[in-house]
């Protein structure tokens, strides 16, 4: 579904990715894990199009979506919710969720999205007039997840979903992924807490510096050395 | 003493007057407010803006015999198109650009504008004196010039639309989205660029009525502009940058004082009154007087 292939992204002149690359077949469920600063987001954002790889391509369902803006794809069936869940604050709830389904695609199915979306985030029904910056940090999550669902997209990207969280409300996001990916949405999520990502996800990718070094299922990163050696290297000496 | 009893008696009219005034200076506040607010960008070639209205509205009188108040209809697309013309090829390249850099196009843009209005049309002060110029209405110990009362009725009916167009069209939402969070607007598949665009056109149309609507008031000459929008910098600031109702409580405040000042010390102190009110308030307010939430709202 998703093929990145050599993506070298840069800062100016400060490079953050260097040959990175990731596969995600129809119906997976991906986490991206790897500490602070190790270059998730950037790919994430550079796979959603709001950066710009200096080399290297990205295809997704069979077309080279690289050179296009993000606006565009948007519409090829992406969705990609940033890290700290970036609504628009001074919108309310109902308008963030009218404006996640902007593009004709998704503006032509906006009311039955609104109706499908309000059956997974029963909460949404009181809040539609409340101002999006006076909700909770787990409401908020869940508004931008469910921003990124107005779009209609095949594929979902999460950028930290649970990052400070309390763990009631990690739980319910879990069970909100698991519906979605249920609804046959698939799903890359970044997370940095490996025991929590790997229960979620069927499989992983680890960056390190910028640079993909190691990929495989769930079970295999659990027990790899190295990714013991990354994410609890600090503990173990 | 003697003041004082001439200025119980000038309240009703520092009031209407007042009143007025600010109606316009809003107009042309909100443009400027509304293209900071969105893009980002100060416009210092919003002034030549108004100058083009000014000028757009001399013409039409001259050689076509074209009421400015009719003229308004026509210059709403006119002023679009020429907005849109503008963002597409000289703002559209420095959208993304640094503030200095986005500075230095529009402070080129102005004096590029002024040139050119000095080339075509000389720098000779002209005059649009339709009709009803010189007619007078008196009510309750005020008087108050016809063409005053038309442009205040058209600005505030512009300004009001402008906000209800801002608050409630989907379009308005969008824009609002886009000055909230651009990486967010796009990936909701909002083409910002083109965001952008409009606002420029719809700012660009607000001063460019504005133009028309003082033709009958002002002097034309190609440096016209630079007397109303340094005082729309004023409202603007006052008001808090990007914020839209500010402007208009902005625009009264200036109008205020210059009316009133002109009537205490004269009217060579009223430039020197309302800078020193801008200045006082930068002080006390940096964030502008009504801008509470600073300039980081773009709430409208
Ligand atoms: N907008 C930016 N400008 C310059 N450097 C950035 C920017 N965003 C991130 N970086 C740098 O890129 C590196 C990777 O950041 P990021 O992709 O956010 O990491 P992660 O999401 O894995 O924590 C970091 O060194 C960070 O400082
Ligand atoms: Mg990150």
């Amino acid at each position: 579904m998703l093929r990145a292939e050599g993506l070298n992204v840069a800062y100016g002149d400060f490079q953050v990715l260097w040959d990175a690359s990731i596969r995600v077949g129809e119906g997976e469920i991906v986490c991206l894990l790897g500490p602070n600063g190790a270059g998730k987001s950037t790919l994430m954002n550079t796979l959603s199009g709001l950066l710009k790889p200096r080399t290297g391509r990205v295809e997704f369902r069979g077309k080279r979506i690289d050179r296009l803006p993000a606006h565009r794809i948007v519409a090829e069936g992406m969705s990609h919710v940033l890290e700290r869940r970036r609504l628009f604050p001074y919108l309310t709830v109902r308008e963030n969720l009218v404006l996640g389904a902007h593009h004709p695609g998704a503006r032509r199915h906006r009311e039955e999205s609104l109706v499908h979306i309000e059956a997974i985030f029963p909460f949404l029904r009181e809040r539609r007039q409340q101002l999006a910056h006076t909700l909770s940090g787990g409401e908020q999550q869940m508004v931008a997840i469910a921003r990124g669902l107005m779009a209609r997209p095949r594929l979902l990207m999460i950028d930290e979903p649970f990052l400070g969280l309390a763990p009631r409300v990690v739980e319910e996001i879990v069970a909100v992924i698991r519906r979605i990916h249920a609804d046959g949405v698939t799903i890359i999520f970044i997370e940095q807490n490996v025991e929590l990502a790997l229960r979620l996800a069927d499989r992983g990718y680890v960056l390190e510096s910028g640079r993909t070094i190691l990929e495989g299922s769930s079970p295999e990163l659990l027990q790899s050395a190295e990714v013991k050696r990354i994410f609890l290297g600090g503990r173990a000496g | 003493m003697c003041i004082i009893r001439a200025s119980v008696t000038a309240v009703p009219q520092l009031l209407v007057s007042t009143v007025l005034l600010g109606g316009i200076y809003a107009l042309i506040a909100v443009g400027l407010t509304l293209i900071f607010g969105i893009m980002r960008v100060v416009n210092f070639a919003h002034g030549e803006f108004l100058m083009l209205g000014m000028y757009l509205a001399f013409w039409a009188f001259t050689l076509l015999a074209l009421d400015p108040y009719v003229l308004l209809f026509v210059s709403i697309p006119l002023f679009f198109g020429a907005g849109l013309l503008t963002y597409t090829l000289v703002m559209k390249g420095v959208i993304h650009a640094s503030h200095n850099v986005q500075i230095f196009t529009t402070v080129g843009l102005s004096i590029a504008l002024q040139n050119v209005a000095l080339v075509l049309w000389t720098g000779d002060f002209r005059f649009v004196r339709p009709w009803y110029y010189s007619v007078v209405v008196r009510l309750g110990g005020t008087a108050f010039n016809l063409s005053q009362i038309a442009a205040f009725v058209v600005s505030v009916g512009f300004t009001v639309a402008l906000f209800a167009f801002m608050k409630w069209s989907y379009t308005g939402r969008v824009m609002r989205a886009t000055a909230q969070d651009r990486d967010a607007a796009s990936l909701m598949g909002i083409d910002t660029d083109r965001v952008y665009g409009l606002t420029w056109a719809i700012g660009i149309v607000c001063v460019g009525v504005a133009g028309v609507l003082l033709a009958p008031l002002y002097p034309v000459y190609p440096t016209a502009g630079l007397q109303f929008v340094l005082l729309a910098y004023v409202v603007v600031v006052l008001g808090g940058l990007g914020d839209m109702v500010g402007a208009l409580l902005g625009s009264l405040i200036v109008a205020a004082v210059e009316v009133v000042g002109s009537y205490v010390f004269g009217t060579a102190w009223k430039e020197v009154l309302y800078f020193l009110l801008f200045i006082a308030i930068l002080l006390i307010r940096p964030a502008g007087l009504f801008g509470q939430r600073g300039t980081e709202t773009l709430g409208v």
